[in-house]
């Protein structure tokens, strides 16, 4: 896989503009607060991220608060209790979440269409009343005043200083963020154009025509709604992190809406769409803020309108596309 | 145990409601109605208004409500859907506009009708009291229950024997063999959509005098929509209804049996639905894959 030239000025830029200019704008500008908005539309994007590898094998997932969650009280049960380190608990709340993903993905996955996405948000409620009920999440107090993470050595080698010992929490959080988004989109870039990438397209368009010339439709499935689940778990547990408390509505039905609604709104057939779409959803509705009670009103006139105007994404937009068509 | 089959019967009837009018849109436009517990919400604040405010009669509130919902249902049909389901790559930009017609209905109740809890007097007062306290239901739950059977029955055969109920069946059926045979589709959809948004209207109409009528009702109540509609098979007019009942008969026992646990009723419906669906995935009566 070779990429062109102007695609690794265009990451490169991006890199530069997420890891240099922001931090360097913010500086100046004094607006700290944009940290935690922008740590949010990292982290939130990663889940969309997921979401959106469902989508590609042509599932409509609204579910992921299911999983971002769980992957919350794992790291924060682990966290708390077992006194494990916050930086393990990431990777384990993740995998703890794919291998749920499987377990309740093998019978479900065999639903389509409105079905799986009607079940997937049914899911959400599971998740949030199997929280209420479980003795270990403590009910509707949940977990509160969790420690900042602690130090990650390798050997004496500290590679990531204790949190509580850093000047800027804040910045620190969003590097954190913005590295494992950079990574996660990376991943979904690679695997998309993959050859398991390919088989998930296939399963897109005609699923029993897929598994008619030899794909395992079944595993693929399971395979891609492990992986999003997996990084709604990740992201689930750094929220955790950084709210330093969990509960069980923490992630509410709305959540999984917007999940849904922000890879909807960057468009499906673009691996950055969910990027695009978290940013915008989460900065308009942070803009709206300022129009107080009509906040709601305006801001779902206007995602109505985008819907109406734009059905097919902000990607589909032609200056995007050059190519002009979506596949 | 009477008391248990009567308040599973009541809640069935008003369920069941709820969820022919999600059906009746999906089956017609293959559209899963996201805003339809606000239409329901919606319905509830009419007759509150009609009814307390206006102090006008009961049955006049919930035409009100009623007739408000028509009209909702039709506009957005018309001047949202259409145009986005023709426009559209893939059908399931429609989901997107419906959360945003969900969001888009929230807002509109919290600025016309506020946050509070809004509660109706009583339609008719009284207790009806059978062997001695074996079962006990008030009148007014009677008369709720029994006004939604009556709003059922007269919907089936409406669909039945009118040429309007025949042409959406038939579309529901097959839509271009339906189009050949000289049915509107714009129109019958545009009908379609609003009779499923008078349903939810008269639903919150009816409930608002028992249970009254707050903001925060919508998303849980499409949500158990959603999974009548599951239970039953989407896009089925009698799977509607048999899951509605079914929902409602489990959600009575539940109350009643799961109570020592704690409040984990819906869990267990959750939990069991799942397992059912792993069996069953297109539902007691769908067709498979709708």
């Amino acid at each position: 896989m070779m990429l062109k030239r102007n695609q690794i000025i265009g990451v490169g830029f991006f890199l530069f503009v997420i890891f240099v200019a922001v931090p360097w704008l913010i500086h100046v500008s004094g607006r700290w607060d944009f940290y935690y908005t922008l740590t949010s539309v990292a982290l939130l994007s990663i889940a969309s991220g997921g979401v959106w590898l469902t989508f590609y094998i042509g599932r409509i997932n609204i579910g992921q608060g299911a999983f971002a969650l769980t992957g919350g009280y794992v790291a924060a049960i682990l966290v708390v209790k077992y006194d494990v380190s916050f930086w393990l608990t990431i990777p384990i709340a993740g995998l703890f979440c794919a291998a749920v993903a499987v377990i309740i993905g093998l019978p479900i996955l065999r639903l389509r269409g409105v079905y799986f996405a009607m079940i997937t948000l049914v899911l959400t409620e599971v998740a949030r009343l199997t929280a209420l009920a479980l003795p270990i999440t403590n009910g509707a107090k949940g977990i509160s005043s969790i420690p900042l993470p602690g130090e990650l050595s390798i050997l004496g080698l500290t590679l990531i200083p204790d949190f509580s010992t850093v000047a800027n929490v804040k910045l620190a959080f969003y590097y954190l963020a913005a590295v494992l988004m950079v990574l996660c989109f990376a991943g979904l870039y690679r695997l998309v154009n993959s050859r398991i990438g390919h088989l998930c397209r296939s399963l897109q368009q005609n699923e029993e025509l897929a598994s008619s010339i030899g794909v395992n439709t079944a595993y693929l499935r399971v395979i891609a709604f492990a992986i999003s689940s997996f990084l709604g778990g990740v992201s689930g547990a750094i929220f955790m992190a950084i709210s330093r408390s969990i509960y069980p509505a923490s992630f509410p039905v709305k959540d999984s809406v917007d999940f849904m609604l922000n890879c909807f709104l960057g468009g499906l057939g673009y691996v950055f769409g969910p990027m695009l779409g978290t940013f915008m959803i989460y900065f308009g509705w942070d803009v709206l803020f300022t129009t107080g009670k009509y906040q709601l009103l305006i801001y779902s006139a206007i995602l109505i309108l985008l819907i109406l105007t734009l059905p097919n994404g902000v990607l589909s937009l032609r200056i995007f596309n050059k190519r002009g068509t979506a596949k | 145990m009477e008391q248990i089959i009567a308040n599973g019967l009541y809640l069935g009837a008003q369920y069941a409601l709820i969820a022919l009018g999600l059906t009746l849109i999906f089956a017609l436009m293959n559209v899963l109605n996201f805003a339809h517990g606000q239409m329901y919400v919606i319905g509830g604040f009419v007759t509150y208004t009609v009814y307390a405010q206006l102090e006008l009669p009961f049955v006049v509130a919930l035409f009100a409500s009623a007739i408000t919902l028509a009209v909702v249902g039709a506009l957005i049909e018309k001047f949202l859907f259409r145009p986005v389901i023709k426009k559209s790559v893939r059908e399931e930009s429609t989901m997107l506009l419906a959360a945003g017609i969900a969001f888009f209905l929230d807002a509109v109740i919290l600025l016309v009708f506020g946050e509070k809890q809004r509660g109706v007097p009583k339609i008719v007062n009284g207790l009806f009291n059978y062997d001695n306290y074996t079962l006990v239901m008030p009148y007014d739950k009677i008369l709720v229950g029994f006004l939604a059977i009556l709003s059922i029955t007269t919907f089936i055969l409406y669909m039945q024997y009118s040429k309007t109920g025949r042409a959406m069946r038939a579309l529901a059926q097959d839509k271009i063999a339906a189009q050949l045979m000289g049915v509107n589709v714009e129109r019958y959809s545009m009908i379609g959509f609003a009779l499923g948004a008078m349903l939810a209207g008269v639903v919150g109409g009816l409930l608002v005098s028992i249970t009254g009528v707050n903001l925060g009702m919508g998303g849980p109540t499409s949500i158990k929509a959603f999974m009548m509609v599951m239970i039953g098979g989407a896009g089925v007019i009698s799977g509607a209804i048999a899951g509605g009942f079914i929902l409602g008969m489990m959600e009575s026992v539940g109350l009643t049996v799961l109570a020592a646990y704690g409040d984990i009723t819906y869990l267990a419906i959750f939990i069991s639905l799942m397992i059912f669906l792993a069996f069953r995935p297109q539902g007691l009566m769908g067709k498979p894959w709708g």
